[in-house]
Parts: C-alpha cells; structure tokens; sequence
C-alpha cells in the first residue's frame, strides 16, 4: 500500500461511546481498537478490508455494500481485502453470534460518510466554489453549476490532509441506492469456477503436509509410538509429538509429516500409538441423558430468572404438565474440514487457515508460543463454512507447534473423520416444562435446564447459571407471563462444547417452542393466537400478522397439519410456519416452510434470504437426521454415512420473507435456525396428535 | 512402493503426473497438478465435493485411482469453461447460488453431465442427479432454480462454449 492515498479507520473510545474517525497517519496515536479500513489510492481505486471472516454468511458483500453507499463508489469497482488478525487495530473480530453487521454499520456508515465529505471538500477547496455546489457520485466528485469533476483517486492527496469533520449527515433510508437492494455477492464469481481460495487451497513455498493422530477420547494422552512403519511410507518425513490446546486442558496427537496430504495419511495408516486415557470419564450417550433426567428430577439448579410463586402453583396443581424436552450433541460437519498453514520463522510465525477468531488465534498463539502479538501474523482464506467450530484455536495452535518442531511451513490437513469425532460438540441438553393452564391463561411457567455450559471452557464462573439459558425465547414472554422459573442446573461431562450455529437457541428453542404449544393445546387456543396474546410488543404483533397473511394460516382447519414457532436469536426475530401431510408410506412429508424475518435495519434481503433457506435446511438435519453419540468415550460417527445430511431431495419448498422497519439491525446468519424444529413437531402434533419431544427422530416413520 | 508416471488430458492440456499409483485422483489433481478447485469433503464418495469430469463422466475422484486417468480426459472446475461462462456458472452467479462455495465446484460438474444428458430436466431428475452433492449451507433450492435457468439458456440457444457440453 505506497504512495499517497486517503485512509481511515474509527477508533472506538470504550463500549457504548461513539466512534471517532481518524486518519492512518493519526492512527498510531490511538494505539488501540482502531477499525475497518477505507483505502482509496490516486488511481481512484478503492479498497476496503473486511476485518470479518467469510464463511458463507456474506460479510465479504455486506461490509462493502454498506461503505459503497455512503462513500458514493460503485460496489464492484471496490477491492475488498481479509484484515489481519488484530483486534488493536480492528477491534473484536471473533465472526460469530451473527454480529459483523449489527454491532459495526453505525460506525462503517459514519467512516464512509466522512470519507466522502474530505474528498468532496478537496475538491470544493481546488476549484474554489461552495461545497454545497458539489456532490459525489461514482466515485466522483462533481460541481454541478460548471458540470466539472474530479474522481477520487485525483483528489485523495489533498483531501488527506484535511482534518476529518466531527459532524457527518447519513442518509436516510429511503434515499439507499445500494442497502437494502438485493445486489449480487462480490464473491460469487471466485465460487463458480475454482479460483476461491479456501484454508485447505492455501500453498505456500516449500510446504509439507501433516495429518494428525489424536487421542480418541479427546482427553487422553500419548502412551508410547511405534513410527517404523510410517517412516517407511513414500513421501513421508517426520513424526512429531503434538500438544494442542482445547479449552483451558490440551489435547495430544502424533503428526505424520510429508510431501502431500495423502502420503500423510498412508503414513498415519501405519502408525502405532497407544494412550493413556485414564483420569477422566468415559462417556456413553445413554448415560449423559440419564443423568441429565435425574438432574431434572432431583435437582432445582440455579436461578436464571424467578417471578411470582410458580413451585406453590405447580405443587397446588392437579393437573399441571410436565414433560421433558431432549435435544442431541451435534457437529458442525463444515464442508472444509478443519486445516490451517503456519510457517514459524524463529522469532514469529504466520498462519493462513479457515478462521472465524483471527484476533484470538493472535492472541493465543502468542501466549502459547511466548511470542510478542504483532510477530503472530494471522491470515484469513475464504472457509468453507464455520457455524462456530473455526472460532477455536486447536487446529491453528498444532499447525504452528508443528512447523516450528520441523522447522519447515506445514498445514495440517483433517481428515473428515478427524473433524466429525474430535468435537467440540453442540452440547445436547434435556429440559423439564412445568406448567399450569388456568381458564385458559398460563398461570405457571416453568423450564429447567439441563447440558454442558460452553462458557466454562473459558473459565467462565460454575456458581452463576448459563447466560443463555432462556436464549430463543422472545422477552415480551417476561412481562406477561407473572408465574414464571426458568432454572439452569449445571452440567459437566469430559466432552468439549463449543457453539454451533444460532447456539443455545437452537435448542432451547425446541424445548420453549413446543411447551408453549403444548400450553395452547390445554388452554383450547389457536397456538399463534394464544402467543400473540402473550407477545405485547408492536413488532412480535406484526411479525405475527404477516406470519398468518404469508402461510394462509385463518384459513386452515384443526389437523390440516399446521406448525407454528417463534424464537429470538441474536437481536432478530424469525417466525414460522411449517405444514405437513401424511405420506401413504406411513411417514410425514413437509410440504412448505414459510419463514419471516424481523431483523430491524438489513442491508441484502436476498443474502438474509439465502441464509434463512440454510439455517432451515441444516435445522432439518439435525431434527430429523443426526446426532453425535458417545460409546465407552468414543464418537461413534465418523462420515456421512453416519451422520446423514438433508439432500437435495429432502428439501421442501422454503418461502422466506423479510419485515420493514427501522430498528437496530440484528443478525441474519443464525436466527433462521431455532424455529424450524418446533414448528416442524408442532405441525406433526397437529397432523398425528403425536407430539415429539426427543430430537432427533425420523420422519418416515413419526406417524406409525 | 514404485512411483507411476500418468499422462493425460486436463482441462485440454497434455500433463504427465508423477505419482505413487494408489494415490486417488483428487489428492494428485490438488497436490500433483496444483489445480484446487476439486474439493475434499469425506474421502469416501458420500459428499460429492471432489466431482470432476473423466472422460465426461461425473466421478468422484477421492475413490478413483489416479492411475483410470492414463490416457483419458479430465476436466475439472477449472477447466469447465474459459471465461467463468458455461450456463450453468452464468446461472450460478445470477441466482447467487453459493454461500461458503466448497461445495459448488463439485455441484457444478455434477449438474452439467445432467444437462448435457438431459437439456430439461424435471424436479425429479435433478434430485437424481444431484443427490450425491452436500451442500452443508443449504443452498439447494437455489441449485434447483439455478439448473433450470441454465437448461433454459441452453434451449434458447445459450452459449455451448463448456469443454465437454
Ligand atoms: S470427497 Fe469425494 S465424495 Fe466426498
Ligand atoms: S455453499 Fe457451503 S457447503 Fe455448499
């Protein structure tokens, strides 16, 4: 990046203040949290650096789209770069939580607006008229008495050295000629024909390859190797002992170190290692859940949120409901198994790979490695796919310790068995729904907890309930429903958990979701109804309007096979609406999933679009398609022939729809996901009478 | 273990590929011939990532031999058409088809032996033949839209310039 160009950033001052602009040159006096890039050089190209990882989830289009409208440059004239890892520089960039839009437009609107009135105020100062005379557009800066014009790139030397305006005007959202407009992503075209660089594409000079024995019990240890026979195998160069962190414990693993991938994995082949797996528990399936069931039982757990009298309610019932709600252990099954390259160079290393947390790969890495952050270089490559799992630091963490033992750039290749029985895992978890329905109201309300908290990895505290324990279900529920006990009882296993698309949500969703519904049915309502009546909130009401309008819910009849759910999920809301139908084969067939979306502000309908229709169709795998299970410690499935994915003929027709309004944005990668499967079994309940409270089960033969 | 020498035909260029012979083709075209469109997913013919064209023919290169390409054919993502321009790209990129984008590679070369067999497929067929393709984000409905768009082009006349269309 030499010669003279106009950069900002915006240095936000602490949480919650607001950001200021500042200059590149400014920029060292900051020192820290300095953010997203605007780049134009005197060619008038623009360059912007997408501090956010790509995933699939359209951050590499969104970021862009939004600075190109306030900035005034056309969105495919504009170079758009991955950021470092470097959260001094670009604040948190861990993707995750759907956050890359709703907590950084503010700012990046501000950035561009600023931007674009330095270069409009150049070129005003070099042709010595009034600003207000002058307007930008296109990357150009015209006065529109004289019809003269300048572009950008003629511009940014002296408007570099203006002094950045406070005061900035947005635009209005009627005026957006880019946001909110269904453009097409900047990053298909690399999709289409291979030039995409994915982590496992990444080459670099002089690169060996390793795979990686682990213990298969994710905790034990290394015993003894026996690497004779792997040192045999052609192409094969070294065996090295590894230790890679996972969570706050480590891991252990044999690398097999050669020319190629598959030489790595012949060798592997012929490896012999045994371990140790003593000291920790050796978990079956079967024995977590019946423990989650006798936690349920047995014990209340702590107190996430408490009002009114509910056990006195409870206990004075005759006839109260309580039933327990079990979701499974899930994988994330990226199509790019895990990889990552690191190249150690003595003194620092840098890594390319498939990362969500390049901020906290740095991080880690240098304290791990006892290295100063900035000789810790992290590079992001387009992934395919994260959904959580490329947000932890094991895969680059091996990577770095193996190349600085071979001395030599490496990337550690998993292979699809290695990411399906390594974990971390969505954690399954069971929940008990107590309730009392009295003249139709709900007069007691109460839902424990049961499953792996994800924040004690991170030393989060074990006295304190989960925080994202009643995660799904939608707040209005806390004004209206007085009775109401939602309880987390802490739960531990050996077995790492880690998030996994839309998180506790998208269980916790299930559970709330369908007890709601099993309310509705002993008040004798029309389960929408009996929600809207809870749900005093103008938004949840027309969100539910639309909801009715979209999928001809008025008109349909009692056991047409009609489903319903809402859930809240980071900052947005998503209803919808599901129908079945009885298949002569005996199973349920979906015949339609309507989906609406209130996430306030957006900038793309068609990427929210797409990425509800992915959110529902990974749902559908894991209501009715996989789940992880643990024997004797071990993962039992190892492919997809275990782990069946939705298929192409699986896949109902999805009608997605997107509500207007001018609330904060929220978040669109995830919130698709938690209402799919309550809505899915509510409509089997209204179809069969059955209801199913046990995820997964299997649609072929639910209605026998 | 001897080392074998393959000579084919990639994406109409003549290359003689140093390899062990048990190597399966996708390891020797991502690692060997340095070409990385052609995915890795499973290793184990469930995922439908690594399909490329041998001889015309949708294979999944992580269960072939390396050594079933001497003498043959091969095409892969890279080689589909010259300009990113083959209907079924076109209709890839107007209909915004992918999200992450792993899995496209290997769903683009499924769906164009379909097409090139049959220029109008129903619903049906296209489950048919693209069942064998994950696409973990999701984006079936619009792979589905996407190749009736590109069967459109092509019965109106649409550019016919793919290597092996
Ligand atoms: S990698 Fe060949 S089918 Fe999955
Ligand atoms: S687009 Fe991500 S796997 Fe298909």
């Amino acid at each position: 990046m030499g010669g003279a160009m106009l950069s900002l950033g915006f240095y936000v001052p602490s949480a919650g203040k607001e950001a200021t602009i500042v200059k590149t040159t400014e920029a060292e006096g900051f020192g820290v949290e300095l953010n997203a890039w605007i780049h134009i050089d005197t060619s008038g190209k623009v360059t912007i650096f997408s501090h956010r990882a790509e995933m699939g989830q359209g951050v590499y289009q969104a970021i862009p789209q939004i600075i190109a409208e306030e900035l005034e440059v056309n969105l495919d004239e504009v170079n758009i770069v991955f950021a470092k890892g470097d959260n001094k520089k670009y604040g948190n960039q861990v993707t995750g939580g759907s956050s890359s839009v709703r907590t950084t437009y503010k700012n990046l609107l501000k950035l561009s607006a600023t931007a674009r009135e330095m270069l409009m105020e150049a070129a005003a100062n070099r042709w010595k008229v009034s600003r207000a005379e002058c307007y930008a557009e296109s990357g150009h800066v015209f006065h529109k008495p004289s019809k003269r014009k300048y572009h950008y790139g003629e511009l940014v030397l002296d408007a570099s050295k203006l002094q950045a305006p406070e005061q900035v005007t947005l635009k209005k959202r009627s005026e957006y000629k880019l946001i909110g407009k269904p453009l097409r992503r900047q990053d298909t075209r690399m999709k289409t024909n291979g030039t995409a660089i994915f982590g496992l594409d990444k080459e670099i000079p002089g690169m060996l390859y390793a795979v990686v024995e682990r213990n298969p019990r994710l905790r034990g240890v290394v015993k003894s190797v026996d690497d004779t026979d792997a040192l045999k195998v052609p192409g094969v160069k070294r065996v090295v002992k590894v230790r890679m962190g996972v969570f706050s414990t480590y891991r252990e693993g044999v690398a097999v170190v050669a020319d190629s991938a598959w030489q790595a994995m012949q060798g592997r082949k012929a490896l012999r290692v045994t371990w140790d797996d003593t000291g920790f528990e050796h978990q079956n399936t079967e024995q977590i859940f019946r423990r989650q069931a006798d936690e349920l039982k047995n014990n209340e757990g702590l107190s996430f949120k408490t009002q009114g009298d509910v056990n006195a309610i409870l206990n004075g019932a005759s006839d109260k409901i309580d039933v327990v709600y079990q979701t499974p252990y899930q994988q994330h099954a990226c199509m790019e198994p895990l990889n990552c390259v690191a190249h150690w160079q003595g003194d620092k290393v840098e890594i390319w790979g498939p990362i969500q947390a390049p901020d906290w790969v740095q991080d880690y890495i240098s304290k791990e490695m006892n290295l100063p952050r900035e000789n810790v270089i992290v590079n992001m490559t387009f992934l395919g796919g994260g959904f959580g799992r490329k947000a932890f630091m094991d895969y680059p963490h091996e990577a770095v310790v193996i190349s600085k033992v071979i001395g030599a750039p490496v990337q550690v290749v998993w292979t699809r068995e290695d990411d399906m029985t390594q974990g971390p895992y969505r954690p399954g978890i069971s929940y008990r729904c107590e309730g009392v329905v009295t003249n139709g109201e709900i007069s007691a309300f109460k839902v424990k907890m049961a499953g792996q908290n994800n924040d004690h990895w991170r030393g989060g505290p074990k006295d304190k309930p989960n925080r994202s324990t009643s995660e799904g279900l939608l707040k209005p529920y806390f004004d209206s429903i007085k009775n109401l006990s939602i309880q987390d009882i802490p739960f531990e296993t050996p077995i790492p958990t880690m998030w996994w698309r839309s998180v506790y949500a998208s269980t916790n969703g299930f559970a709330y979701e369908s007890f709601l519904d099993e309310l509705a049915v002993a008040a004798g309502k029309d389960p929408l109804e009996f929600r809207r009546s809870y749900l005093k909130d103008e938004r949840a009401q027309k969100l539910i309007d639309r909801m009715q309008e979209v999928s001809g819910w008025k008109k349909r009849k009692k056991g047409d096979g009609f489903g319903v759910a809402i859930t809240e999920c980071f900052n947005s809301t998503v209803g919808q609406v599901v129908k079945v139908s009885k298949q002569p084969s005996g199973g349920v067939k979906i015949d339609r999933v309507w989906a609406v979306m209130d996430c306030g502000w957006y900038v793309n309908p068609d990427t929210i679009k797409a990425q509800v229709e992915g959110s529902i169709v990974m749902a559908l795998g894991a209501a009715t398609m996989h789940e992880i299970r643990f024997e004797d410690g071990l993962t039992v499935q190892k492919n997809f022939y275990a782990y069946p994915m939705p298929r192409i003929y699986d896949i109902p027709p999805i009608e997605v729809y997107i509500m207007e309004n001018d609330a904060d944005a929220g978040g669109v990668g995830e919130p698709g996901l938690p209402a799919f499967a309550p809505a899915l079994t509510n409509a089997i309940f209204d179809l069969t009478g059955k209801r199913i409270r046990k995820l997964p089960f299997d649609l072929n033969t639910v209605s026998s | 273990m001897l080392m074998a020498t393959v000579s084919c035909k990639i994406n109409g260029k003549d290359q003689t590929l140093e390899v062990d012979p048990q190597m399966p083709l996708l390891w020797a075209i991502r690692d060997v011939a340095r070409l990385k469109g052609t995915k890795y997913g499973c290793g184990v013919a469930q995922c439908g990532a690594c399909v490329l064209h041998l001889n015309g023919e949708a294979v999944r290169s992580c269960v072939t031999r390396v050594t079933r390409a001497e003498g043959q054919k091969v095409v892969t993502i890279e080689g589909l058409s010259e300009n990113n321009d083959h209907p079924l790209q076109v209709a890839w990129q107007e209909i915004d088809v992918p999200q992450c984008g792993y899995c496209h590679s290997g769903q683009i070369m499924s769906a164009a032996v379909l097409l090139r067999e049959n220029p109008n497929p129903t619903d049906q067929d296209i489950d048919r033949a693209m069942g064998g393709n994950i696409c973990r984000c999701g984006t079936y409905p619009r792979i589905r839209k996407a190749i009736h768009r590109a069967a459109e082009m092509l019965r109106s006349g649409g550019k016919r310039n793919g290597t092996d269309l």
